[in-house]
């Protein structure tokens, strides 16, 4: 079973995406070719940019099951309304009206258990796309990527995590910004989580919503602080009054993120920051290996 | 009344650094915090809160291990796959995996099954030195947080009216999804910001993508914009293409973070730098094309 990994963080543009695929070209290169590096930031998805060579395998619809209301079967008794926890459904007995916002739906089922009448039945609507690569010479990546106006993040990610490999060594996660449920489902199979944040006044607040979301979910936890340099040491206090590991700490240089920005980040890398990306895959290793395989919910 | 929302698709390209800056600029606006998972607006504003309000968020079901009678319909039922047998071979519903749809409950033959509101999330109207500002706080890994952004945005409106306030500025939350749709749904305009790298100028297609669904007017910034020129270049022809007028192109300056540390705007930091001048410059636009 592979070592599974998110990199999280509350705030956005931290660097989650950076580190994530960091961490995958250097374990793929120097650890195991084994890895697959899984974009669940559906809104958003950025690793591929940074892979051109990238050789596309697959690529599939991610559907969300609608509901829709059969009208010459419908006895307008409204029983699915009341059913409805997320207010989709509208039906107006007098003038013979119910139909269900698909924008609203969740797809948990409960209207069609509740209609009496086998008025209710389903079919796919697309949200979005899945879709894996190839990487040059190692590993894999799967990224989802949300059809533009669909609300539906959190579906598409449970769809994407699916594409998880059994017989791979490392699997890593990059996250979403928040903290809130794409980012549940994005951690909750998890074995180690990375939070990644900046010492800046807004990392900070953010770090420790984020801590508190991991704590509450029970996982264990380190930090990666990008962008050292900038900003205060109040991120620094907070850890270790907390206790919690500080992973590494890659330097602010002004350089480096024109690198990035480019899209350019595996070559010419400064040497300081090499040698962290090295320090902090020698500390997931080690957790890798006392990893016992225990990966249920602690709540 | 017009309402403005500022937004950018990538996290950390600004957002909330330039609404405050902006917020210390307006003199006639009511301010709203639209991310509310990573609420930061109020760092920099540092709100009295004056009202408080609990937003009653989605359901979690539990199940009562003493009536249990084990049949397992629920589970079959459950779409979510958040119930599971336990260490003690028990049935249990897992909180995060929970999504609320009462529909286990509605279908457990001996009723052992039971759902509790989340009651994790508040929102406040506060006062700040600027004018009053409508935020929320929600509880780590809560759902429903595009309806808490409608919320606080009724708020800020219904605020804006009684002051007979020009402006409501909406400091919105990253991505594209549920959050940042109610985030833009009926907003009057939308102010961009891109950071010059490959995964701004992407993320900003896709904001783009979706604010054209909308028909709303747009208007874009960059920030940091010396950090690459050349994809500045790119994010500018592709406003171009868009006819999204550019208002300002802002330098980087570690100024920006040294006044977020002081939990000061930049422009309260230094009235005379070159990014405050030019955001200064950004809402006379902004106004203008209000008054047009």
């Amino acid at each position: 079973m592979p070592f599974k990994i998110a990199v999280a963080s509350g705030k956005g543009g931290t660097g989650k995406t950076t580190i994530a695929i960091n961490l995958f070209h250097n374990i793929s290169k120097e650890v195991t070719p084994k890895i697959q590096l899984i974009d669940c930031d559906v809104e958003e998805p950025n690793d591929i940019l940074f892979f051109p060579d990238a050789k596309l395998n697959s690529a599939q619809p991610a559907t969300q099951s609608i509901p829709t209301i059969d009208n010459s079967k419908c006895t307008y008794c409204r029983k699915c309304v009341e059913w409805c926890e997320f207010n989709a459904i509208v039906v107006i007995p007098p003038v013979g009206f119910a139909e269900i916002n698909s924008s609203l739906c969740h797809s948990c089922g409960a209207c069609i258990v509740a209609c009496e009448y086998g008025a209710i039945s389903e079919k796919p609507e697309e949200i979005g796309t899945i879709k894996q690569y190839s990487i040059d010479p190692h590993g894999i990546i799967s990224e989802g990527r949300l059809k533009i106006g669909s609300a539906m993040q959190t579906l598409l990610i449970k769809q994407v995590k699916q594409q998880a490999l059994d017989d791979v060594d490392f699997i890593i996660f990059d996250a979403p910004p928040g903290t809130s449920c794409p980012v549940v489902e994005t951690v909750a199979d998890a074995d180690y989580i990375i939070l990644v944040t900046e010492p800046t006044p807004f990392g900070l607040y953010d770090l420790k919503l984020t801590v508190e979301l991991v704590r509450d979910i029970g996982k264990p936890l380190g930090v990666i602080i990008n962008k050292a340099g900038l900003g205060d040491h109040k991120v620094h206090d907070y850890l270790s009054e907390e206790h919690i590991e500080i992973l590494g700490e890659i330097p602010y240089r002004r350089e480096y993120a024109a690198q990035y920005a480019k899209g350019d980040i595996f070559e010419k890398i400064p040497g300081e920051i090499k040698a962290q990306y090295k320090s902090i895959i020698q500390k997931l290793l080690v957790r890798s290996t006392s990893y016992e395989g225990d990966n249920h919910f602690k709540w | 009344m017009k309402e403005i929302t500022i937004l950018s698709g990538k996290g950390g390209t600004g957002k909330t650094s330039i609404t405050a800056a902006l917020a210390s600029i307006a003199r006639d606006a009511v301010f709203c915090d639209n991310d509310v998972d990573a609420a930061d607006l109020h760092l920099i504003l540092s709100p009295t809160v004056r009202e408080e309000h609990v937003f009653s968020g989605g359901w979690t079901a539990s199940i009562d291990v003493t009536s249990c009678i084990d049949c397992g319909i629920c589970t079959d039922h459950c779409r979510f796959d958040a119930i599971h047998r336990n260490s003690f071979n028990n049935l249990e519903i897992n909180p995060f995996k929970c999504e609320g749809c009462r529909l286990c409950e509605r279908i457990c033959p001996v009723q052992a099954i039971s759902s509790v509101r989340s009651n994790n999330n508040s929102w406040f109207v506060s006062d700040t030195r600027f004018g009053t500002l409508v935020h929320a706080k929600m509880g780590p890994g809560e759902e429903n947080s595009g309806k808490l952004v409608s919320e606080v945005r009724k708020r800020a409106r219904e605020l804006a009216k009684e002051y007979n306030a020009s402006y409501v500025i909406n400091d919105g939350p990253p991505g594209i999804g549920c959050a940042a749709i109610s985030s833009l749904s009926g907003t009057g305009m939308v102010l961009m910001v891109i950071e010059p790298s490959v995964s701004g100028l992407h993320d900003s297609r896709r904001l783009v993508e979706l604010i054209d669904t909308f028909s709303i007017p747009t208007f874009a910034l960059i920030n940091k914009y010396d950090i690459h020129p050349e994809i500045s270049e790119e994010i500018k022809l592709f406003l171009k293409e868009k006819s999204i007028p550019l208002l300002g192109e802002i330098p980087f300056d570690k100024s920006m973070v040294e006044a977020m540390v002081e939990g000061k705007t930049i422009v309260e930091f230094d009235d005379k730098l070159e990014i405050s001048t030019i955001l200064k410059a950004v809402w006379k636009k902004l106004e203008d094309f209000n008054v047009l």
